[in-house]
């Protein structure tokens, strides 16, 4: 129960100034993981059936492990950015919102981060 | 966390039904949403059934015929009777519009009435639409100037720059678009939603307002302009034939144009 006027819970803390850099940020991820996912797909069947040391040998290829960084690279930026709007959605607890949050940027951050040295380690030694 | 229990007063029971007095040959059943704050028991359906040969072609018809014939409690808004006052906006058949442009005929089966969804209702068919007119103040929907006001004329503008307001201007205010939209539903404290942010990009496109940049600082927020997630709920159900999703754009493009 509050007394606050509608008018006053209406105009609230005022805009944040910002949003447009996290929306434009979410298209451009998108607009990359096309060619990038479609390329991943293709390639990924391409090899179908090869061995490890084949396999390996195609992810060595600089070609392929910049490309390979890029997928990585868009596809957690795009996936933390989008978990981030459905929390902001769902969770509306403010200390379960701000734990999911975290968990989900520290998650995507780290598997990131696995990710891209596992194909430097590849790409370096094979 | 995210809620999974249902809010007070959110079950339905079965309520009374109220057959035609003298038969009649073209009976048709309304069942309406029943709630009212003095009894506090949950809400109800009650079923109506009406002769549509005594009865006017429209939704509206029906409820004021329920209203003065059958059962004076019932309450519902309602006012020109030509979709022009936004009155009456409800939920019919599932989907939110105004009973007075609303055939029965469109309707196969029974009608069924409920009040806009996920408002807290007042009575009956009334909903609180306190908070949505206070987001409309918030947008501050006036012409805004910095220049001094002309002392002999108006403010002119070409018919051209006129034209970019159809499609706006033409918004009645039922709040049919703005209480259909998933986003507004769970954040509608601080999503301004759709009818509110189709308001705000009318005086955006008007060319006459000097305050485009500040009313694009006021909008710029993540949860007032950019929880629409383009669902198009609004343009679906508007019974105006207008398209806030649109205009939600419009305005997302004009984000975008002072960025890059």
């Amino acid at each position: 129960m509050s007394l606050k006027t509608p008018l006053g819970a209406a105009r609230g803390l005022g805009s944040a100034k910002n949003g447009t850099h996290h929306w434009i940020m979410q298209r451009i991820t998108a607009v990359a993981l096309v060619p990038l996912t479609l390329w991943f797909v293709f390639s990924a069947l391409a090899l179908s059936g090869a061995g490890y040391a084949e396999a390996a040998g195609w992810l060595a290829d600089p070609v392929n492990a910049v490309l390979m960084l890029l997928l990585i690279v868009a596809t957690f930026h795009h996936l933390q950015l989008g978990l981030q709007v459905v929390i902001e959605d769902y969770i509306h607890g403010e200390a379960a919102k701000i734990v999911t949050l975290l968990v989900v940027k520290f998650a995507a951050f780290a598997l990131g981060m696995a990710g891209a040295f596992a194909v430097l380690k590849v790409a370096f030694t094979a | 966390m995210a809620e999974f229990t249902l809010p007070a007063n959110s079950k339905i029971g079965k309520g009374k039904t109220w057959p035609t007095k003298d038969g009649g040959k073209k009976v048709k059943k309304f069942n309406v949403y029943r709630w009212t704050p003095d009894s506090g028991e949950n809400p109800t359906v009650d079923t109506y059934e009406i002769d549509l040969e005594a009865c006017g072609p429209m939704v509206l018809d029906a409820l004021i015929k329920i209203k003065n014939e059958v059962d004076q409690t019932l309450t519902f808004r309602r006012s020109c009777r030509e979709g022009i006052c936004g009155s009456c906006a409800m939920n019919i058949d599932g989907t939110n519009t105004l009973a007075c442009t609303k055939f029965i005929d469109e309707v196969d089966g029974d009608v069924n009435i409920y009040p806009l969804p996920h408002m807290a209702v007042i009575k009956d068919l009334v909903p609180d639409l306190n908070r949505a007119y206070a987001q409309l103040s918030a947008i501050e929907p006036w012409l805004k100037t910095a220049s001094p006001t002309p002392p002999d004329k108006e403010r002119v503008q070409t018919p051209e720059d006129r034209r970019q307001l159809d499609g706006l201007y033409e918004c009645i205010l039922c709040f049919c678009c703005q209480t259909s939209c998933p986003s507004y539903w769970w954040n509608g404290e601080r999503y301004l939603g759709p009818a509110i942010l189709l308001q705000a990009y009318r005086w955006l496109a008007d060319s006459r307002d000097e305050m485009t940049g500040e009313r694009l600082d006021a909008l710029e927020d993540p949860f007032r302009l950019y929880r629409c997630h383009t669902i198009m709920n609004c343009s679906k159900t508007c019974p105006k034939g207008l398209n806030p999703a649109k205009a939600i754009a419009e305005i997302k493009k004009m984000m975008l144009a002072r960025q890059a």
